[in-house]
């Protein structure tokens, strides 16, 4: 089964008002890589985020999680199967602490969650498994802080371990490293290369120097459609995907390093 | 912290002995009927972050199904309760199921026009008493034993279930199910990419909600022994909305005091000013959200955590 793809796309289309914003993407991406989706500002990329979590319904299209039809799945319950999103912006619970954060992704497991009448405290139990995911991106001395407290990087931190305390099988992030500064990036860049063991990891960026040291194969997305796909340093030297981000042939798309 | 134990203590010490300063008991207890109905309206606005328009919905379908089944039907006063709070935890959960698809203020408007049709159907259904409502409702005995008819024994009854509802609000909200909410409240798209149906969550809190916001008609209904019209119309949905937005709402104890303040000025300026006393109560609620818009209790606490 190694060949079926984590996720496959076939002919996924959605349409706002008649502007195609996704035009029948075939996506497939191997389980086990970091794939990376990248493409001009407005190409559709966060649309076709939404579209695989079902934040927005597909016009068109069937979407294929581990062979398995999902297209008609709701987002919690593909965020049950193992599929777990983050955010463009940071998607922390701001007025919780960094630890109440981090246990709401584990706590809905322990079948409690909808007991009014039992204490927090019941709780408790998971706060080992917390503190460990939590040292994992290096927020351990922050866990009774107020979210909204943290730094912003220290807050995409966070997100991650919330990702992770779902334990997915496949992480789709959203510009992970977006404006953050150059140790933050370095320091999110380690971390999801660290993570993406036993798992997958579908991520839109910007930073080519994320993408071309952590992705093991990139698709390029331009409006609403994939130009090319394949590792860096094909990708990269592909004319057009060089149009599509310089507005010329002549750069390289190694340049946007800067 | 330690002032907030203090606090506890001597509110808990003045409700005890609130019989014994010759206040008015009637006026307590239709006090500590409408901080219920406050804090019930609180965990739905402070505590999960839905605006509901139509909360005397609950509040008054309990106390007509309390009043109803004890005059016509000879129920005790539990039963009769229970039955209210049954009532009401029944259409909240039909309303809610309606309003929680919607956000923000089209949540409020659904509560609202269902809220009216429940004043429709209380105006005429056959059993309500249409205008003149229901009069005379027995207050009965407490399991047979307990006659509830002395002011002192009932007084002690209501507060008995006041501080039991004070107590549920304070365990929903520090509950599994409470971290749930907050997290529903603070970044509701980030809780379903957790995998939570919060449509369940959601409407979970408004069951519970109107279920409170019942047994607070109920025992109103118990108390002044009428129930009327004006237990379900839009202007009791707004006076709840008023007490805890000037007590302060998200807090634990806002709403009470909020209660507290509304029902006082209704008391004792009626007499004294007429109808002037809503123009007051108007004036004291833009005050209010001018001067310290987290309310009163929510101003104090803030003040408290900067020092």
């Amino acid at each position: 089964m190694a060949d079926t793809p984590i996720i496959e796309t076939r002919g996924l289309t959605k349409e706002f008002n008649g502007f195609t914003a996704v035009n029948a993407v075939d996506f497939r991406m191997r389980e086990g890589h970091i794939h990376a989706l990248i493409g001009p500002n407005g190409a559709g990329k966060t649309t076709f985020f939404n579209l695989l979590t079902k934040f927005l319904r597909p016009t068109r299209g069937v979407i294929l999680f581990r062979g398995e039809n999902v297209t008609e799945a709701g987002s919690a319950e593909l965020a049950r199967r193992g599929i777990v999103r983050s955010f463009q912006m940071s998607a922390v619970f701001p007025h919780m602490t960094v630890l109440e954060n981090v246990r709401i992704g584990l706590q809905r497991r322990l079948g409690t969650s909808f007991h009014f009448w039992r204490s927090e405290s019941s709780l408790g139990s998971l706060d080992r498994r917390v503190m460990e995911l939590l040292e994992a991106v290096d927020l351990a001395d922050f866990a009774r802080v107020i979210a909204v407290e943290l730094p912003y990087g220290r807050k995409r931190a966070l997100e991650l371990a919330t990702t992770l305390a779902m334990d997915p099988k496949l992480m789709l992030l959203d510009e992970p490293t977006q404006g953050m500064g150059h140790e933050d990036v370095n320091r999110i860049t380690a971390l999801i290369r660290k993570v993406s063991a036993n798992r997958s990891i579908l991520m839109v960026e910007h930073n080519m120097s994320v993408v071309s040291t952590i992705a093991d194969r990139i698709s390029v997305l331009q409006r609403g459609q994939i130009i090319a796909d394949g590792p860096y340093e094909e990708v990269s030297r592909n004319p057009q995907v060089v149009e599509a981000y310089m507005g010329s042939a002549d750069a390289e798309l190694g340049a946007a390093h800067a | 912290m330690n002032g907030t134990r203090i606090f506890y203590v001597l509110a808990a010490l003045f409700a005890l002995c609130v019989p014994l300063f010759g206040i008015y008991p009637i006026f307590m207890m239709k006090l500590l009927c409408f901080a219920m109905f406050a804090c019930a309206f609180n965990l739905l606005l402070g505590f999960s972050g839905m605006l509901s328009f139509g909360h005397a919905a609950f509040f008054g379908s309990a106390a007509y199904a309390t009043g109803w089944l004890m005059t016509a039907h000879g129920c005790g006063p539990i039963a009769g309760v229970a039955a209210g709070v049954g009532v009401s935890a029944a259409l909240g959960l039909v309303v809610g199921a309606l309003a929680i698809r919607r956000q923000g203020i089209y949540l409020a408007m659904v509560t609202l026009a269902l809220a009216q049709v429940v004043y429709f159907v209380c105006l005429e259904a056959p059993f309500t008493g249409g205008e003149n409502g229901l009069q005379d409702v027995p207050r009965g005995a407490l399991a047979g034993l307990l006659p509830l008819k002395s002011d002192l024994v009932m007084y002690y009854a209501v507060l008995a279930a006041f501080v039991a509802v004070y107590l549920l609000i304070r365990r929903i909200v520090h509950s599994p199910f409470g971290q749930v909410l907050k997290a529903i409240r603070d970044n509701e798209n980030r809780a379903v990419s957790l995998g939570y149906d919060i449509d369940r969550y959601k409407l979970l809190a408004f069951v519970l909600s109107a279920a409170i916001a019942g047994l607070a008609g109920s025992l109103k209904a118990l108390v002044l022994g009428f129930v009327t019209l004006s237990d379900v119309t839009q202007a009791n949905s707004g006076e709840v909305i008023l007490m805890t937005l000037v007590g302060g709402s998200g807090t634990f104890f806002g709403p009470v005091i909020g209660a507290a303040l509304v029902v006082t000025l209704q008391e004792y300026l009626s007499d004294l000013v007429g109808g002037w006393v809503t123009v007051i109560i108007g004036a004291v609620f833009v005050v209010c959200v001018l001067a310290f818009r987290r309310g009163i209790v929510g101003e104090l606490a803030a003040r408290t955590f900067r020092r």
